[in-house]
């Protein structure tokens, strides 16, 4: 015999059974229940109150992205559960798994446009792996047990689970909680069959200018170590998607950088080139490809993918492999020949040294008394030992940070990569450095985002929240401004901004702040800002006339690749690759 | 390449739970591709239902469709087929003024050319019964549109494969062996 308790108590005894100490989280009348009981179990789970319900579902997202753990929202009904709108599309984008919990109105008065209701079921399908709504609360163990297992098991995702007043209310029998581990519909994990992997292993064996591209799918599934064993193995080079990009370690020889619209020269240029391309956890998406019918003309494509749907869905796979990747490639490696590629790799050099002089040299030491967000990313980079955990909003600030950031631990950058959610970077910075106290947590954002999210400040007064804001701040919307600047003849609509004084902003919240007006206060600013306990920002002066090179125009062909506004990447000598 | 002509029946095999329709169907309208026919009922499986879908589309669509389908968590398994791989029948209901009828010289000819049957006949009107393919369930509507038709009714398509095997059956097979002990809320399934 169990004990008699409400739906709400059975909620949160189900988020403890499920290891959950932290939830972000906003109140209402559709969820007061809830709210009611967690009171009494403070010491259990440690709500964090957001100041917006978006922001509370991007901390859930950094709090997942960094940790691998299923991030949990608590929201009300109507409107704040359609704050979570967002927050849901960017984790189903990003693969991010959460558990979203809303209020709704009682079930008596569902269908009735009851004082906010809404068809949270109806707006959220699309948006989440699963969702479900509970009218009773003898339903609710099993659903979170549901819950959890379908978010973080497989491709992972948000799930939804809509829980209705009366049920939050209703009493139960509790007897216990037992975990998810089987639902028959759903096979998260596929058995790979060995034919795929030996068909795979031979067309790597006998592959002259194999290519790696790893995504956020070798972060998810933990497969850093066996994708860098495959191409310690085999040599082969590896580029990775902009989700993918701490997958290995920016020292790794075999490292070759980020591939895509602002990927690096020699990445897009060798994806082009090889002879086989091994896709590893990615999706192809738009931003990597460019034009889809000339994307890698001339090689076998490999696609370990662990959602079936993504395999062929954009790029026709030779050999289409749907399965988990750590487990894949642990199960490849065995067939896999040691080989050298040394003259292949060496490919590379010229289109690096190339980057380096037309593009990086220049951003990271510029001369001509402005500050470049490269400068600035490099600066935080290297006072952080390479250490710490990129957080990024979306736009310059966004691919300035993740190109010239450099990575040397796995789950060390969380940007906002399918969806490009402006306002993002803030909570999920919040929610990184909650999930990952021991972890620097620095976070870029343009003046534009920035002030999408900005009421999330509070959060970090409220909680004491060590995160390292670095507002580059251009006076535009930098990203939008780039694309008239290059595509629409300099006609600057709507994107110059009129900004607050950001450091007083700061300040009223708390948080320690300076302006970094020229390039001489830059170090010593920076040195502050690590050194300091606690969450600092530094608001930088920042050139708007900067734009993102190289860059592969939307749509285009990945090797038409513009070095500068007058400049187009040619390359300097004819490599034979067919020699290769 | 691309063909929008086909007309492909899409049957799906799903745990009978709140919202699958919704969650199928914007699978198509994302791709803004029009359902012709939908039916759901009840399969020979307890507790699971089988949806049958027919769309006009290119079979580079139908098969991502198929594919996002199956990553409904409640789908155990769609597949697709064209015409030609499957038998498949839609049922029409006809309410036509008896009065009519019985000044129509031809009706016996009528009934038995159609294979039609009748369900109920009163003073007021007759109801009458035909299942077959769209075109003759509409070639008795046109036989019928002369005397007024005061109702008429079609199913959408319902469809089995002509392949001696049910695949949803090897499936569920298969994944029972991957059950693992300690799981206790597939009672509900
Ligand atoms: C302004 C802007 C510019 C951008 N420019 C670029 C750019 O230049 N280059 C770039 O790369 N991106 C760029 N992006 C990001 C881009 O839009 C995509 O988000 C990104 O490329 C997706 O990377 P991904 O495929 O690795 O990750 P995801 O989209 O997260 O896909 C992950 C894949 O891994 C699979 N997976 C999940 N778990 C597993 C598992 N356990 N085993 C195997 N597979 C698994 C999933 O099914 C999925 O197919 C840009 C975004 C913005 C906003
Ligand atoms: C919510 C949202 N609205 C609009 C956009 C379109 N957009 C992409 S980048 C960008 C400009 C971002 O400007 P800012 O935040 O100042 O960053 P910068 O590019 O200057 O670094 C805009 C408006 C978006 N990605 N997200």
């Amino acid at each position: 015999m169990g004990q008699t308790i409400s739906g709400a108590e059975a909620l949160i005894l189900s988020l403890i059974a499920e290891g959950v100490d932290t939830t972000f989280g906003y109140p209402g009348g559709a969820i007061i229940p809830v709210f009611d009981v967690l009171y009494d179990y403070r010491d259990k789970i440690h709500n964090i109150l957001a100041r917006h319900e978006q922001g509370a579902i991007h901390s859930a997202q950094g709090f997942a992205r960094v940790s691998g753990r299923t991030g949990v929202v608590i929201a009300t009904s109507g409107p704040a559960a359609t704050n979570l709108i967002t927050g849901l599309g960017d984790a189903k984008m990003d693969s991010t798994p959460l558990v979203v919990i809303s209020g709704q109105v009682g079930a008596a008065a569902l269908g009735s446009d009851a004082f906010q209701e809404t068809d949270v079921l109806g707006i959220t399908q699309p948006l989440s792996k699963w969702s479900y709504q509970i009218r009773n609360a003898e339903d609710i163990p099993w659903a979170v047990a549901r819950a959890f297992y379908i978010a973080n098991n497989g491709r992972p995702g948000p799930v939804v689970l809509d829980l209705a007043k009366n049920a939050q209310n209703q009493k139960i029998e509790w007897t216990g909680y037992r975990q998810c581990n089987y639902i028959r519909s759903y096979n998260p994990y596929p058995d790979v069959p060995k034919k795929l992997l030996l068909e795979a292993a031979d067309i790597i064996n006998d592959a002259k200018r194999p290519f790696i591209l790893a995504g956020n799918g070798v972060t998810i599934s933990g497969a850093e170590k066996d994708l860098a064993a495959l191409a310690e193995k085999a040599d082969i080079p590896v580029a990775t998607t902009l989700l993918g990009l701490s997958c290995i370690s920016s020292n790794h020889r075999l490292n070759k950088g980020m591939i895509g619209m602002h990927g690096n020269v020699a990445c897009n240029i060798a994806t082009t080139n090889c002879d086989v391309l091994i896709a590893i956890g990615m999706r192809f998406s738009d931003r990597v490809t460019g034009d889809i019918a000339r994307f890698a003309p001339q090689a076998k494509v490999i696609h370990i993918d662990i959602d079936k749907s993504e395999i062929d869905k954009t790029i026709p796979a030779t050999v289409g492999i749907n399965g988990d990747a750590r487990t894949t490639l642990q199960q490849l490696l065995p067939f896999i020949r040691t080989a050298h590629h040394d003259d292949w790799i060496r490919s590379f050099d010229d289109d690096w040294e190339l980057e380096r002089e037309k593009i990086i040299n220049k951003e990271i030491n510029p001369d001509d008394g402005v500050i470049t967000m490269g400068q600035v990313v490099n600066k935080v980079t290297e006072a952080t030992g390479n250490q710490a955990v990129l957080v990024t909003d979306v736009g310059q600030n966004q691919m300035q940070a993740a190109r010239y950031f450099r990575y040397t631990r796995p789950r060390s950058i969380i940007t906002s990569g399918g969806q490009g959610t402006m306002g993002f970077g803030l909570p999920a910075a919040i929610g990184a450095k909650i999930a990952a106290p021991d972890r620097t947590v620095c976070l870029f954002a343009g003046d534009g985002g920035l002030q999408m999210t900005i009421e999330e400040l509070g959060v970090i007064l409220q909680y004491n929240v060590d995160v390292k804001i670095i507002l580059l701040n251009n006076n535009f919307l930098g990203m939008v401004r780039q694309w008239q600047e290059l595509f629409y003849n300099e006609r600057y609509s709507e994107t110059p901004l009129v900004n607050p004084n950001f450091v007083m902003i700061a300040n009223a919240y708390g948080i320690p702040a300076e302006n970094v007006e020229t390039p001489d206060q830059l170090d010593e600013a920076v040195e502050r800002m690590v050194k300091h306990d606690g969450a600092y920002l530094l608001n930088v002066n920042i050139n708007p006339s900067e734009l993102v090179y190289p860059m592969v125009p939307s749509g285009s062909v990945l090797d038409n690749i513009l070095l500068s506004k007058t400049e187009k990447y040619i390359k300097k000598q004819k490599t034979d690759y067919d020699k290769l | 390449m691309t063909n929008y002509n086909t007309l492909y029946t899409v049957t799906v095999f799903s745990e009978n739970r709140v919202g699958i329709i919704h969650k199928l169907s914007i699978i198509y309208t994302r791709r803004k591709i029009n359902i012709e026919t939908i039916s759901a009922s009840p399969s020979s499986i307890k507790g699971v239902s089988k949806i049958t879908v027919t769309a006009y589309c290119s079979k580079d669509d139908i098969i991502k469709i198929v594919q996002q389908i199956e990553n409904i968590i409640e789908v155990l398994k769609a597949f697709y087929y064209t015409d030609d791989e499957i038998v498949y029948q839609e049922i029409a209901l006809y309410k036509v003024p008896t009065i009519k009828l019985l000044e129509e010289p031809n009706l016996e000819s009528i009934i038995r050319k159609h294979n039609a049957r009748i369900l109920e006949i009163t003073h007021e009107y007759t109801i009458v019964e035909k299942t077959g393919h769209y075109d003759e369930t509409e070639a008795l509507f046109y036989e019928f549109n002369k005397y007024g038709i005061r109702q008429f009714a079609r199913s959408g398509r319902v469809a089995v494969t002509r392949s001696p095997l049910e695949y949803v059956t090897m499936y569920l097979d298969n994944e029972e062996k991957n059950r693992r002990p300690t799981e206790i809320w597939n009672s509900r399934e």
